[in-house]
């Protein structure tokens, strides 16, 4: 019989466990297009927004006359032009779509103007003219709890009176029950805390951080087949932008079509904030019946969307002579801006990892979500995870020099460990990898070598300080919100054997792609070359879960293996039958199927005749796959459960070099191992670690935002806001997979999520500039050094050791700060 | 009509407004959208593209620039080659696959532009350091990947193999029609032009390398009814040598300065390393630095250090006259309507002399000086003479510290010298508080700089800079 197409020569599967990046080539070549790349429908129309300048003012007036008569424009929407709702709130309302009324931060969202060119609509928007009733605004965080001032309310997470511990930190009786252990609400744990040996306590200020995703954001609407509306969106989330479109024109849900090929960076930045893009440029398609793109500037981006929540922490420690955490108690205030937006997911992931990867003993741990007049504050990767370990990161070091330690042998005293694995929301650890991995980073990084090194060049060194650090990650793996732990895929077999994948996930540069058709490959033993995915959209795979909390791959990687599971094992059973084969002889591998025949012979059949003998017999050739994790569950009330389904690890090494008298500062080594079990493709997960760490550096270091006293944002631009340059990365940078220890659970191929979990190395960095910085009072006094650590921030803490250091060992002649 | 050669082929334009980008030229209307922007304001990299001028001959190379902040126009008769031009089909250029192999892209947004100034560095035969790489490399940033990957096919590209289209190694001179009917955006290519134009547009914005004056298109929205090119004047484009020291014209950039500063400015070379970035200054001028007139310009505190001037024309001749009289106010300067800067007059340092610069801003690489301290001395055994010291990021514009001047003249640094000298800085200097530092840290910072160069004078085997 004629094949039904040609074939294409089948080449060689390749032994590759680190295939590149799915778009690879199309990036070096410039092919590979984004929204803005994409060829134009005839009569396009460009969005530009006007933004409130106040932080919080009543809208008395808005005169748009002189707009609507500027050469280019077409038309000019306000929120009195909405027919839906005007709101586009992720999970709680509060995130008006335009203004109406009242404004609630410098940068949000008053009208559109949608013109012939994108030059035209915004020159336009600088004719309108508004009036405004100024309020006084909320900008300081503490002071807004301090007035009761929250999008949402607190949190707490209490454990109280662990079972005593001996000298050893090990559980002297492990016998009690959970009940005794976790006795009443409050309990005593204050009682604990309060009879520890020493206490540190402290404030710190944590900065929030702009996504900076090198494409900003943008979305294309066009109207679409009998009065629906495709969404080109550079958005993590479809489905939500389907959905918040849907309700802001106030149409069905099948009416509208949510695409996302590719992303120029996400980071968190495009998750909830996308939809208001997605939904102006939707709305002025809906009105003008034109094709609408809206790209925002990188200025407008900067104000209009939200950021790294800021935080202010409190915390203070009880702890005994050798280091040992008896009890703790830690405040979180995240700074959320305007509205809830995610802020309760980001509180929460905060305080999920305010033990970080220790033992807290006694805990009382409360989250604070405090209303400021700023953008609302959103994901960005980490979640509040990173925020909410600054505390004992900071108070393990100050207990270290209290006691004169080596800060490392106090965080590895305090890790969790068998019999000290339960958190302080009551998730036992199960699989112990820390204590390990931080012993195998000691050794490889030659740690005690370098800290004697280090300590002798200081002592020689008046101005230029060395600091070294060892810090570990701990990082919780699920969405907090359990609903959205599930995702579906959709795979196709042609009639060539070419295999075509769909799934909810988003491709943002994470290799998402690329690891899914991995995966698919796999099950279906073929070349790579074989399977492709095309872009995500939310009428091939509906009610997606957006791709955040690092579960990109986790979810949809193990949806895409059901659908192939369930192509495979159709195509076993047509050719046991048709070709007489042994049922549990079947193999594919290689490209082809492989298997005894009931006589006993061997058997081979080539990918493409095997499909297209299974077309020629009815059999169904493309299936879904959904997947739901197991296991997790979080009891809000109690604050206590299993949030999250287990938890990825890693340490990091930062060696650092700061000049004490301008602040400047290096980071001369790293060193990193870090835990994604079973890596599913080795240099994807290496990308991922190193940029993790580089942009966790650029946290805690040069990105610096800046409200003046009116609430206007001053670090608008890339020209004011600095993320980290190609020179900023350490020459000196070893970063390495831990081997050799899957995944615990029963996760896609026993591999762990990798997208977050690095980004918390770089605190290894910041301490390590504590570490320098100490090292100016004899490493017996603790400099506080709030984020990020500036130039600025580090030579007024080098200023502040000199001034209190009792011995006065300084040989350099520094003045006081004016 | 605007002609260039694109990736090898001639292309003409026959509109382009005198404030559009190049990079608008070319995703807007031509259509190629491998190149990407990222922010408009030459600070990320994402649009760089590579120029040559053929006319320059065997010794044209590749220079990267950052096409969102190059003016169109400033494109005619040269070859331009972005990421579309690199690969044959199906085979990369050695830059490109080595990106591939090394991983050294996520999201691919940042690539383009990294391909393209490793593509300059590629075809340019001097050898690769990691100094030569961060320099090259500082503006253009990538989010995702945390640099290693491409650190790694950088070192890599030399010895990977891959296609090199034939066009792109031989220059080939082709004849833009010398066509002046750009009627908004003049191409003068002598000094009598220049007068003459600017005698008929006397409001008529200047651009030489754009770097600043773009922006005010490109983020501030501002369409310029006339421009007046500076970069197509040869008599601009030259270093005079002299025995006391060196005319720079105004169209010389960065890039053709460097060389000279790397031999009797050390200092001052390693400070341009840091300004801006590759792009930049491939583009940038001294020249502009001055007339820019920013107060946290960084080369300005350097000349005034060095005692500089200007020769200023129009109107009725030239003049001379010393930097130090030149600003006047916050972005006001000397220059009259109709005038521009022709030169500047580096004095060669004397015996004995010594030039320090240092620039401390939030980022090494790429990034606005928060402080800029030029400090030139001659050493006297111990004793200072002759010093002039100048900041940036201290005043409204950028200013000689004369009460500090006066108070180590003639006297040994010291640490009471340094005292004397931190307390004058704080009468003569009130600075701002703003994005980059607080008031509190440059007023610190500015004193414990002296702290700096007393302990690299006094205690020479202290070390005192990061590198
Ligand atoms: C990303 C980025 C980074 C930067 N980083 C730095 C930095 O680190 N340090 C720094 O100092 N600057 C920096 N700049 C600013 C800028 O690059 C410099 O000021 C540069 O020297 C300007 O030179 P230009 O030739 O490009 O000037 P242009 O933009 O062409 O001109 C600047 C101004 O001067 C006028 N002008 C130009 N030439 C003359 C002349 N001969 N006579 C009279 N007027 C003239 C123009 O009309 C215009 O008003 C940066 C700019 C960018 C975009
Ligand atoms: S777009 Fe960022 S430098 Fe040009
Ligand atoms: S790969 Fe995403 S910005 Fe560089």
């Amino acid at each position: 019989m004629r094949s039904l197409i040609d074939l294409p020569a089948r080449r060689a599967s390749s032994d590759n466990v680190s295939p590149a990046h799915d778009s690879a080539i199309g990036h070096v070549t410039g092919r590979a297009s984004y929204i803005d790349d994409l060829s134009e429908p005839s009569g396009l129309l460009h969005l530009a927004i006007g933004l409130s300048t106040r932080a919080s003012a009543g809208l008395a007036s808005l005169a748009l006359d002189a707009v609507r008569r500027a050469p280019g424009v077409v038309e000019v929407l306000t929120a009195a032009d909405i027919p839906g709702h005007n709101e586009v709130g992720a999970v709680y309302p509060g995130d008006p779509l335009l203004a109406e009324g009242e404004v609630r931060y410098a940068g949000q969202a008053l009208f559109a103007v949608v013109a012939t060119s994108l030059r035209a609509a915004r020159q336009a928007i600088a004719l309108a003219s508004v009036e405004y009733v100024d309020r006084p605004p909320s900008l300081d965080p503490v002071e807004a709890i301090r007035q009761g001032l929250t999008v949402l309310p607190e949190h707490v997470q209490c454990r109280a009176t662990p079972a005593p511990l001996d000298r050893t930190g090990v559980l002297a009786d492990d016998n009690g029950t959970s009940e005794q252990r976790h006795a009443g609400p409050d309990g005593n744990w204050r009682q604990a805390l309060d009879a520890a040996p020493h206490h540190v306590e402290g404030e710190q200020f944590i900065g929030g951080q702009e996504h900076f995703y090198l494409e900003g954001q943008i979305a294309l609407a066009e109207p679409w087949e009998d009065d629906g509306l495709r969404i080109l969106t550079s958005s993590q989330h479809p489905s939500e932008v389907q959905k918040l479109v849907a309700e802001v024109l106030g149409l069905p849900l099948h009416r509208i079509v949510a695409e996302v090929r590719r992303m120029g960076g996400g980071f968190g930045g495009k998750e909830s904030q996308a939809a208001a893009l997605g939904a102006l440029a939707a709305l002025a398609a809906w009105r003008t019946g034109r094709a609408v793109k809206f790209r925002m500037p990188r200025e407008t981006d900067m104000r209009f969307t939200g950021k790294r929540h800021p935080f202010h922490n409190r915390y203070r420690i009880g702890f005994d002579d050798d280091g040992l955490i008896h009890g703790a108690e830690i405040e979180l205030i995240g700074d959320c801006g305007h509205s809830p937006d995610l802020s309760e997911g980001v509180v929460d992931r905060a305080m999920f990892h305010a033990d970080n990867a220790y033992y807290l003993g006694s805990a009382r741990v409360i989250g604070h979500r405090a209303m400021t007049h700023t953008a609302s504050n959103t994901a960005f990767r980490g979640f509040g995870g990173p925020q909410g370990m600054m505390p004992i990161e900071n108070a393990l070091d100050d207990i270290a020099r209290r006691l004169g330690l080596d800060p490392l042998d106090v965080r590895k005293r305090n890790l969790y460990a068998p019999g000290r694995d339960e958190t302080h929301y009551g998730q036992r650890i199960e699989q112990h990898l820390i204590q390990s991995l931080v012993e195998q980073l000691e050794r490889d990084s030659d740690y005690r070598t370098r800290r004697e090194r280090i300590r002798q060049y200081n002592a020689a060194s008046p101005v230029v300080k060395r600091g070294l650090a060892l810090t570990p990650v701990k990082f919780g793996i699920s969405f907090t919100a359990a609903h959205l732990n599930q995702a579906g895929a959709l795979v196709r077999i042609y009639t060539d054997g070419s295999v075509l994948a769909n799934h909810g996930g988003t491709e943002m540069g994470q290799g998402l792609h690329t690891k899914v058709c991995q995966v698919v490959a796999r099950e279906l033993g073929l070349p790579l070359e074989l399977v492709r995915i095309s872009a995500t959209r939310t009428d091939k795979v509906p009610n997606t879960s957006p791709t955040a909390a690092s579960s990109g791959a986790d979810l949809n990687a193990m949806a895409a293996r059901e659908a192939a599971l369930t192509l495979r094992s159709r195509l076993y059973a047509f050719a046991a039958k048709r070709h007489a084969l042994a049922p549990d002889s079947l193999a594919l591998a290689d490209g082809e199927l492989r298997a005894t025949t009931l006589e006993g012979e061997s058997f081979r059949l080539d990918w493409a005749a095997l499909v297209q003998q299974a077309y020629m017999a009815r059999v169904a050739l493309f299936a879904e796959g959904h997947y739901s994790t197991p296991k997790i569950g979080y009891d809000k009330r109690a604050a206590r459960g299993r949030p999250f389904y287990y938890f990825a690890y890693g340490a990091a090494v930062s060696e650092v070099e700061i000049d004490s008298l301008s602040g400047e500062y290096r980071v001369v080594r790293a060193d990193i191992l870090h835990d994604v079990g079973e890596s599913l493709n080795p240099a994807i997960d290496l990308g991922q670690v190193e940029g993790g760490y580089i942009q966790g550096l650029g946290w805690l270091t040069s990105e610096e935002l800046k409200w003046n006293a009116e609430g206007q944002l001053t670090t608008v631009n890339p020209s004011t806001y600095k993320i980290p340059a190609f020179d900023d990365a350490p020459i000196d940078f070893r970063v390495a997979l831990l081997e050799g220890h899957p995944n615990s659970e029963a996760t896609i191929y026993r591999s762990k999520a990798v997208g977050e979990p690095p980004f918390m190395l770089a605190i290894s960095a910041w301490a390590a500039l504590r570490d320098a910085i100490s090292s100016i009072g004899g490493y017996r006094l603790n400099p506080r050094l709030d984020t990020p650590a500036t130039p600025e921030r580090v030579l007024f803490a080098c200023q502040a050791m000199r001034e209190s250091d009792p011995a006065k060992t300084s040989r350099v002649a520094v003045q006081a700060q004016p | 009509m605007l002609q260039f050669r694109l990736n090898g082929e001639i292309v003409e334009i026959a509109e382009v407004a005198p404030h559009e980008s190049a990079l608008v030229l070319l995703r807007e209307t031509l259509k190629r959208c491998g190149t990407k922007e990222g922010c408009a304001s030459g600070d990320c990299g994402a649009c760089t593209v590579a120029l040559r001028d053929p006319g320059r001959g065997p010794d044209a190379r590749f220079e990267s620039v950052n096409a969102c902040i190059l003016p169109a126009w400033q494109l005619e008769g040269l070859d331009v080659i972005t990421v579309e031009g690199l690969a044959k089909g199906e085979a990369l250029h050695p830059v490109q696959r080595a990106m591939v192999d090394h991983h050294a892209s996520q999201c691919g947004f940042c690539t383009p532009g990294f391909v393209m100034s490793l593509f300059t560095l590629y075809h340019d035969p001097e050898p690769l350091d990691d100094h030569r790489l961060a320099v090259a490399l500082g503006g253009n940033l990538c989010r995702c990947t945390g640099y290693r990957p491409i650190r790694a096919a950088a070192l890599a590209m030399r010895e990977t193999a891959g296609v090199v289209p034939d066009w792109i190694d031989q220059v080939r001179p082709f004849a833009a029609e010398a066509c002046n009917d750009a009627r908004a955006f003049h191409r003068p290519t002598t000094l009598a032009e220049l007068d003459a134009l600017l005698k008929r547009h006397p409001d008529a914005r200047l651009v030489a390398g754009g770097t600043d004056l773009m922006l005010e298109s490109t983020i501030r929205l501002a369409d310029f009814p006339q421009v007046i090119d500076l970069t197509r004047i040869d008599a601009l484009k030259t270093i005079e040598e002299h025995d006391g020291g060196w005319w720079v014209g105004a169209g010389v950039t960065y890039t053709q300065l460097a060389p000279l500063l790397e031999r009797h400015y050390p200092a001052f070379a390693r400070l341009l390393d840091r300004l801006g970035s590759q792009q930049v200054r491939n583009r940038g001028t001294l020249a502009g630095n001055v007339a820019n007139a920013s107060p946290i310009g960084d080369t300005p505190p350097v000349l005034l250090a060095l005692d500089a001037r200007l020769r200023i024309s129009g109107g009725d001749g030239v003049r001379e006259m010393a930097l130090n009289d030149f600003f006047l106010d916050y972005r006001r300067t000397a220059l009259a309507p109709g005038e521009y800067i022709q030169a500047i007059w580096l004095p060669r340092l004397g015996d004995g002399e010594q030039l320090k610069v240092w620039k401390l801003s939030k980022r090494r690489d790429d990034d606005i000086s928060a402080v800029l301290m030029a400090i030139r001395l001659r050493l006297d055994d111990s004793y200072l003479r002759d010093v002039r010291v100048a900041f940036g990021g201290m005043a409204a514009t950028p200013k000689r510290a004369l009460e500090t001047e006066a108070e180590l003249e003639d006297r040994p640094l010291d640490e009471a010298a340094v005292a004397a000298a931190r307390a004058a800085i704080a009468r003569e200097f009130t600075p701002l508080s703003d994005a980059r530092a607080s008031s509190d840290y440059r007023l610190t910072a500015a004193g414990n700089l002296l702290e700096r160069l007393r302990l690299q004078l006094a205690e020479p085997h202290v070390a005192t800079e990061i590198h």
